[in-house]
């Protein structure tokens, strides 16, 4: 088991994790901690490596791995879920625990906030009770001293008994102390005695009875006080893994369920019960956090966190409250739209002069006709399509975006916006996934993970594509700017732009409350249940990492994405607008088809097609429904907005067109990547399917309501 | 000194945790974020639409819709 008789793969009990080491002698190193404490950049910081689950807001959900060296020893950082405690009331701390249990890592170092490190204890003393060799690493020691906060690291140091790091993990060289003090620990040039926490006589006594059995049992594979502790404690979750762990029935062993039913005993006759003992575990861990935090850590100034206040009481306020939450939305967009427009132009100039130089290569080297077709009319003119109409609002929406994640607005968010979930019995942190929504709803669906109750999760899993994915924006933007701002440009019409794609996401966030609210009168009846949010400290962006963080770990990804789906689907449109059934193409053939139903929603058969076709990733309907037009041998050359509109307006499009189409972009079924992540995280196709059902079904309602009211009235 | 709700607990004002009434996973999470019996809290605000608060809670600032306010019971200081 474990370290001793694998060189390179562990398996981890139940953590779904294989350790991967590079050489045999690599030593294994779990990096806990509460979540925003800057986890993840100490894992960054440390093996140079991009954490793709860390980057967006839902956090580290798996555990992750990675590579450094020191000149001593080679390592494999494991970053396990962000916790506030290890007692597995949820999947993460349930992941946590078992890894720092039963993984065997060789250091567990526990990541805290230095600005609030008593909060952090709480987590660091359960790390001591379960693992020997634990380092404190206190992070965001730049903050503290920003907050006049001082930290007296020696004195924690002698009072956990285990070594305590400072560092400011986003500053480069910052985190080679920590890797100093890791050689030493798995050198064992230091030898920790790690505070062990006293629990009230009565707990003591019953522990007292069991641990010499459980320590006779285990040995030192596991700690036997913290064990007995947990076995009197009933947790249940941990009993199935030490069965596990330990490759035999441990828990009907006679001689424990003696001596348990002893230990028992003794916390009867003091009437304790298991409610009153998780709390006076918990209980005797917050004081002893207290106690460890006293004189230790002084905060110098009075209100030392008086500017976070003030900026809550801006941002959070009954009256400024929604109208900065959306104008703070308009502005995103402002920005984007007003900041795309020229490189949008510029890409699509420069691709396109680059499709004539193919036109002309092809036409050189003498190539038949249909290889030209596909390759450049098909492949390549979507693909430029796409990275030119994409590829810039993408880089300007995921950094602005990111920025507000990490200056730490998106709680707030949740924070303005809990009653109204709250009446729709669902849970304010719905708000956050819609906030991952917009940068990709697969992302928004794996974020659902920070609700804990199940109902709830189901709701925001089921509604979170009615915000529209960063693959939608463009699409939006794109029609929004044609049929109703003008292409003339300027500051009067991106601003338009703007205003309006915002009261597109608001209509979106309105039937996301009433989808939400139906579903919970019928399907997932329930009340709303209890939950706390926290609302982390402001801090000072990172904007230089910002940018490079978010333009190669998200709009490189969702691109590239786009474009693995994006050319064989222009090869496909292609070779459908060119091969001909009877006398008209297999495109028309289609497009006639659907043009029934299309009409009645306000669009044409060519639209719905698109989107139909643009089922793998939702970049894709625009350039669909631009090729399928020129196909039918209107315009052949097409490089600004301006002929965009022309070809739309000669096949057909009007206001009306131009809106349904925006309203059935915004509401219709998940792209597949979504849905596959629905499948992942519900496991079940009936909610997989209810979740393409349910905004298909609105999306096509709203069309064919919209457009008749607007033949009737207009 | 009266005994209140955290919910009678206005913005700006301290108090001292007695007792949680809440049980199961929220009692769990409160005691988890540090209410334990003794602990200071301060009302810093309510949201926009009223409920949930936020409280400062040893350094940490935690949100709590009133339902669950009503279960912890504080003395006004």
């Amino acid at each position: 088991m474990g370290l001793t008789n694998s060189s390179i793969g562990i398996k981890a009990v139940d953590s779904g994790l294989e350790i991967k080491k590079q050489l045999p002698g690599d030593k294994v190193i779990a990096l806990a901690g509460n979540p925003n404490v800057g986890k993840s950049t100490v894992f960054n910081g440390l093996t140079g490596m991009n954490q793709h689950t860390g980057n967006w807001p839902g956090k580290t959900v798996t555990n992750a791995q990675g590579y450094c060296s020191t000149k001593n020893h080679s390592y494999v950082l494991v970053d396990i879920p962000g916790t506030y405690s290890l007692m597995a009331h949820s999947a993460e701390e349930e992941v946590a625990r078992n890894f720092i249990c039963f993984g065997e890592p060789d250091v567990v170092v526990v990541v805290c906030d230095a600005t609030c490190l008593e909060r952090n204890l709480n987590l660091v003393l359960q790390t001591l009770e379960i693992s020997k060799n634990v380092i404190v690493c206190i992070n965001l020691m730049d903050e503290a001293k920003r907050k006049h906060i001082k930290i007296d690291l020696n004195a924690i140091s002698k009072r956990l008994g285990v070594p305590v790091v400072g560092a400011v993990a986003r500053k480069k060289n910052s985190l080679s102390t920590l890797m100093e003090v890791v050689d030493k620990v798995v050198d064992g040039n230091i030898k920790a005695t790690p505070l062990s926490i006293q629990y009230p006589k009565e707990i003591e006594e019953a522990i007292g009875v069991l641990e010499p059995v459980v320590k006779n049992k285990v040995g030192e594979m596991l700690n036997s006080r913290w064990l007995s502790l947990k076995l009197l404690d009933q947790d249940e979750s941990l009993v199935r893994e030490i069965n596990t762990y330990l490759g035999y029935d441990f828990l009907n062993d006679e001689e424990l369920n003696e001596a348990y039913a002893h230990g028992k005993s003794i916390l009867d006759s003091y009437k304790i019960d298991s409610d009153l003992l998780k709390d006076k575990i918990v209980s005797s861990l917050v004081r002893k956090a207290e106690e460890v935090c006293l004189g230790a850590v002084t905060f110098e100034k009075e209100g030392y966190n008086a500017s976070d206040r003030k900026i809550d009481k801006i941002l959070t306020s009954k009256v400024t409250g929604y109208p900065i939450m959306l104008a703070l939305l308009a502005l995103v967009f402002w920005l984007t739209i007003t900041g795309a427009n020229y490189p949008s132009q510029m890409l699509a100039d420069g691709l396109f002069w680059v499709q004539d130089r193919l036109t002309e290569f092809f036409q050189y080297m003498n190539a038949p006709n249909w290889l030209h077709g596909i390759l450049v009319l098909g492949v390549f003119r979507v693909l430029a399509w796409v990275v030119s109409v994409m590829l810039p609002p993408m880089a300007i929406f995921f950094p602005l975006f990111t920025l507000l994640e990490d200056a730490g607005y998106l709680p707030r968010v949740a924070y303005n916006l809990d009653k109204s979930f709250k009446r729709c019995c669902a849970c304010g942190k719905q708000a956050l996934t819609m906030c991952m929504g917009f940068g990709c709803n697969a992302a928004g669906i794996v974020g659902c993970r920070i609700i804990d109750s199940p109902r709830e999760r189901l709701l925001a899993i089921l509604t979170n594509n009615f915000v529209p994915c960063n693959g939608r924006f463009p699409t939006l933007i794109a029609i929004l700017t044609m049929f109703f701002v003008g292409t003339a440009g300027g500051a009067y019409s991106s601003i338009v732009s703007a205003l309006l794609l915002t009261s597109i996401i608001v209509l979106g966030i309105f039937v996301t409350f009433a989808v939400t609210k139906i579903l919970s009168k019928t399907l997932l009846k329930g009340v709303p249940s209890s939950f706390t949010l926290e609302l982390p400290p402001y801090r000072k962006p990172q904007i230089g990492k910002v940018i490079v963080r978010s333009i190669f770990d998200r709009t490189l990804f969702v691109l590239g994405r786009a474009i693995v789906v994006a050319a064989p689907a222009g090869m496909v449109i292609w070779l459908m607008a060119n091969i001909t059934v009877g006398d008209t193409s297999v495109l028309n053939h289609c497009a006639s088809f659907l043009d029934p139903l299309a009409r009645l929603m306000g669009l044409d058969g060519v639209i719905l097609l698109a989107f139909i076709l643009g089922f793998p990733a939702n970049e894709i309907v625009v350039p669909i429904i631009i090729m399928a037009y020129m196909s039918q041998g209107s315009i052949l050359e097409l490089d600004s907005l301006v002929e965009m509109k022309e070809l739309f307006v000669n096949n057909g499009w009007t206001w009306i067109t131009a809106i349904c189409t925006m309203l059935f972009s915004l509401m219709h079924w998940p792209c597949s990547t979504t849905l596959l992540t629905i499948k992942k995280e519900t496991g079940s196709w009936k909610w997989t399917a209810l979740a393409a059902g349910i905004p298909t079904a609105v999306g096509i309602m709203s069309c064919i309501f919209f457009a008749t009211a607007a033949r009737i009235f207009l | 000194m009266n005994t209140n709700s955290l919910n009678d607990i206005n913005p700006g004002e301290h108090a001292i945790v007695n007792t949680l009434l809440s049980t199961g996973s929220m009692r769990r999470r409160l005691l988890d974020i540090g209410l334990v019996e003794n602990t200071n809290v301060e009302c810093l605000g309510r949201s926009p639409g009223g409920d949930p608060s936020a409280f400062l809670i040893r350094g940490a600032v935690i949100a709590i819709r009133s339902e669950d306010c009503k279960n912890v019971i504080v003395t006004r200081q």
